[in-house]
């Protein structure tokens, strides 16, 4: 092999920084392996048992609700229900009453958005760990979180089954608003915002992960507060 | 010390110098994200006393870095790695070496020779701005009253601007800390005064280090016969 000349070594040094580090693909190349690194991080940091502590309400006109692709807030199909599916022992829908009749939680927890902004409001719901046990979830490492409306995201077990991390029906002592994702949205306080799906159709415990609406566009996959 | 060192020795003007690149396309994307959100404190009540804060505009292209939100933040968060891997080769080598000994503000050591430094500057300044008068006037220039006091590698101001700026870098962490894992590192983020407190902290540090940065380059290019020492490394010093 010849030697490489100072020129080789420009270019590779700019093939480097230009295929490493490209900006609108983030989660590949040099970046995607940071990003892989800063996941073993955040999955050492994680703690299954520290809660957030309470926080004082944010006046409800406040609280911002995103939606993806659509002007106004989806409405539930008829008969809505919750599918629990994927790799468990038996599978369950459930309908908004029977999610009512679970145990209950409430948490007044503070709401982090990838853009940098907090809010908090007080959410009611029954907590994943809780359909994990109704429906024999099996030892897999992923939970995938699908809504009616086409957004996803899919989430590492140990986060899903966190305490505070919940589907919640409830917003605020109200029932949850469409804008909010209305009949059911996932609701956490140890995720960014983007990985807490509105509008919610479907929780699946599966053996891979599959990705997300933003994290296939290129935000991050863990995403821990 | 047993020996006097060079100026500047290798593991400083390495380190120094992969610090210019890093902090800046760190500051870069740290602005493209609070381009996302260019306000402080939690919705519903925004704080509008931080400085720019009630009126941040987002911040043009050419401050910025990663063009999008999750490009800055892959930047950002890759970038953070090596500027603390670099800041720890920095603290070992210092502290190893002895170095922090004439690098780092040591109060009852330089205070004094900080603020009569000052005086000294203060005293040039217009030292210089009388003798322009009097020139202008034909008269003979006015009398030098002020030494600088006597100083070893580092004046006493010199000590404190460095160990500001690297006490800043390690409050950008602490508050990035804070920012990234409010949840899991809550004693920290309690200590920032909670998340939305903790964006302030990050971003005034960063004022701060430009404004370092800015008065740093200054004072190179007034006293630019020293510069080739982080360069080369200078002659043995002091």
């Amino acid at each position: 092999m010849r030697r490489w000349s100072r020129r080789d070594w420009l270019r590779a040094a700019g093939a480097l920084a230009l295929t490493g580090c490209d900006t609108d693909h983030p989660r590949a190349g040099l970046l995607g392996a940071m990003e892989r690194w800063n996941r073993v991080v955040q999955s050492a940091l994680f703690s299954p048992t520290l809660e957030a502590g309470d926080h004082a309400l944010t006046p409800e006109d406040a609280f911002p609700a995103y939606h993806v692709g659509h002007a106004t807030a989806p409405i539930a199909p008829a008969g809505w229900t919750l599918e629990v599916g994927g790799s468990v022992a038996r599978p369950r829908a459930l309908s908004l009453d029977d999610l009512m009749q679970l145990p209950r939680v409430d948490y007044r927890i503070e709401h982090h958005c990838v853009e940098g902004w907090s809010a908090v409001a007080k959410w009611t719901g029954v907590r994943v760990s809780e359909l994990a046990a109704l429906c024999g979830a099996r030892d897999v490492d992923y939970v995938e979180f699908r809504s009616f409306e086409g957004y996803w995201s899919s989430w590492d077990r140990d986060s899903a089954i966190h305490p505070q991390t919940v589907i919640a029906y409830g917003m605020n002592d109200q029932p949850l608003g469409p804008a909010h994702g209305a009949p059911a949205r996932v609701y956490s306080a140890v995720k960014l915002g983007y990985k807490q799906v509105k509008y919610l159709a479907s929780v699946r415990f599966l053996d891979r992960e599959t990705g997300g609406y933003w994290e296939d566009r290129g935000y991050e996959w863990f995403a821990g507060t | 010390m047993t020996k006097p060192r060079r100026a500047q020795p290798l593991p400083i003007r390495i380190t120094h110098w992969v610090n210019v690149p890093v902090l800046t396309v760190m500051a870069m994307s740290g602005l493209q994200i609070l381009n996302a959100y260019p306000m402080f404190g939690p919705r519903g009540e925004p704080w509008r006393w931080v400085p720019l804060g009630g009126s941040l505009q987002p911040f043009p292209s050419w401050m910025t870095a990663g063009g999008w939100l999750a490009g800055a933040r892959h930047l950002h968060f890759a970038l953070a790695w090596l500027l603390v891997a670099n800041a720890c080769v920095y603290l070992v080598y210092l502290v190893a070496s002895g170095e922090f000994r004439r690098r780092w503000f040591w109060p009852p050591r330089d205070t004094v020779p900080a603020v009569r430094q000052q005086l000294y500057y203060v005293d040039a300044f217009w030292f210089r701005i009388a003798s322009a008068i009097a020139r202008v006037r034909k008269k003979p220039p006015p009398a030098r009253k002020r030494l600088p006091p006597p100083s070893g590698l580092y004046n006493g101001l010199q000590r404190a601007a460095y160990s500001a700026a690297f006490s800043l870098g390690v409050l950008e962490v602490l508050s990035g800390l804070a920012i990234w894992k409010p949840v899991q590192l809550h004693r920290l983020a309690w200590a920032m005064g909670g998340y939305d407190a903790a964006r302030v902290v990050h971003f005034v540090a960063l004022l701060a280090l430009v404004a370092f940065a800015i008065v740093h380059v200054v004072m190179v290019c007034v006293h630019w016969r020293q510069f080739p020492e982080i360069v080369t490394g200078g002659k043995p010093h002091a």
